[in-house]
């Protein structure tokens, strides 16, 4: 029976909803075992001294006069853009739409790289939809509950990302490895252009991840000459193992068009 | 095995209930992995303790919570814990009369079991070959085994689980 029931999940997916009911049961136990960490996190805003809490506002109000800075030409240029690609005939730039998650739980086995998340299907949150963090693509998620939803991240080893390198446009395909540091990019050509310090972002190639968001900075470019391909080694631009609150994309229908008109 | 009045199911699922909780308490660095398998040392206690209570089906079903808990694949967990439990009832009438220290032992080599068979499970699914640090929880199990059997014992008297 168990052997029928693995067959089942692992093959055709057919537990799904069963799962996604059992899921919804399981949020208190999640919850408490969220406590300590809810309560390092009062502490750290009811137990800090007047002085930091100025330093930080101080340093946040420059932070964001510097981005409020950068904004205004982003206005523009995002026009200056659409207004190009309409004369090359290519469709407008989508604008996504993000969702505030945060995290309520990692998986307990330190080789799966999975999160929990604090919203689920009240929050039309999808399966595939693509997660960020202020600094970069995370994963995706593959399991949507009622109120929570577990997603996978791009170093897990089961999960492929396509990207290009933001210098030139090559395409390939960053693999993670089960290290929380670490992507590998995979059967690209001895010859292809890629060095050291190249930007990797989503090539929105696979209809998944829309196109742009950096994912990985090449840290390790290694041609073996009897080898037909580079060894590649990334490290992942996202906040991993440390963000608290990340951004689900809403990628699909709901998009705008920036700089309609333009 | 006499009629007796079964009472106190509320004490054997609350002790499911920390096992599970304490199995997805996020630990970072070499605490995750070295995370004994709460649920398994739990459900061997019980199937030592009153074998005629705590069997597969009871084993089946906190194993689903388990895989649901860890997103695992369905059944994983529960396959492991219905042989874990299987294997502790072959043996609960000597391991009430081993040692403590031999019965550590045997919950060393019951927790390997369990995270051999979520292992295999796991390579069938395609999540890769990785090193023989799956086996620290069995390690870890086996060390925390005292600890769990005084605490449950003593529930036990105190809430007459019978």
């Amino acid at each position: 029976m168990v052997v029928g029931l693995l067959v089942a999940d692992l093959r055709y997916s057919r537990l799904e909803t069963a799962r996604a009911f059992l899921d919804t049961l399981l949020i208190p136990v999640h919850t408490v075992a969220d406590i300590p960490a809810a309560i390092g996190r009062w502490q750290e805003r009811h137990l800090q001294s007047r002085s930091s809490l100025m330093e930080d506002n101080d340093h946040l109000s420059l932070e964001n006069l510097v981005l409020k800075g950068r904004l205004q030409q982003m206005a523009s240029l995002q026009a200056n853009n659409a207004r190009l690609r309409a004369l090359l005939n290519s469709s407008a730039l989508l604008r996504d739409d993000v969702l505030v998650a945060e995290v309520i739980g990692v998986a307990p086995d330190p080789v799966r790289h999975q999160l929990l998340l604090d919203k689920g299907g009240s929050d039309e949150v999808y399966t595939g939809q693509p997660m960020i963090d202020a600094d970069g693509l995370m994963g995706q998620v593959i399991e949507v509950s009622a109120f929570t939803s577990r997603v996978l991240l791009i170093t897990d080893a089961t999960h492929s990302v396509p990207v290009q390198v933001n210098r030139n446009g090559v395409r390939a395909v960053a693999e993670g490895t089960g290290s929380l540091d670490l992507l590998e990019v995979h059967h690209v050509a001895a010859t292809t252009d890629i060095v050291e310090g190249d930007l990797l972002v989503t090539s929105g190639l696979g209809q998944r991840f829309p196109i742009g968001y950096p994912v990985a900075t090449v840290t390790r470019v290694e041609r073996d000459p009897g080898q037909a391909f580079a060894r590649i080694e990334a490290r992942p631009a996202a906040a991993l193992d440390r963000a608290r609150h990340v951004l689900m994309v809403f990628a699909r229908g709901d998009a705008v068009e920036a700089g309609a008109g333009g | 095995m006499v009629e007796q009045q079964a009472r106190g199911y509320w004490v054997i699922l609350s002790s499911f209930l920390i096992a599970y909780v304490l199995a997805v308490v996020p630990l970072t660095g070499l605490a995750a992995w070295l995370r004994p398998e709460w649920l398994a040392v739990v459900l061997i206690y019980w199937a030592i303790a009153l074998p005629h209570r705590v069997g597969l089906a009871t084993a089946m079903l906190a194993g689903l919570g388990m895989d649901v808990l860890e997103g695992a694949v369905i059944g994983q967990n529960m396959l492991a814990l219905a042989l874990v439990v299987l294997l502790s009832r072959l043996l609960y009438q000597r391991l009430r009369v081993f040692s403590i220290g031999q019965q550590a032992l045997t919950v060393f080599f019951l927790a390997g079991v369990h995270q051999l068979v979520c292992q295999w499970i796991q390579a069938v699914e395609g999540a890769g070959a990785r090193s023989l640090w799956f086996m620290l929880p069995a390690l870890t199990s086996a060390v925390f085994w005292p600890l769990v059997l005084m605490t449950l014992r003593r529930a036990r008297r105190h809430f007459e689980v019978n």
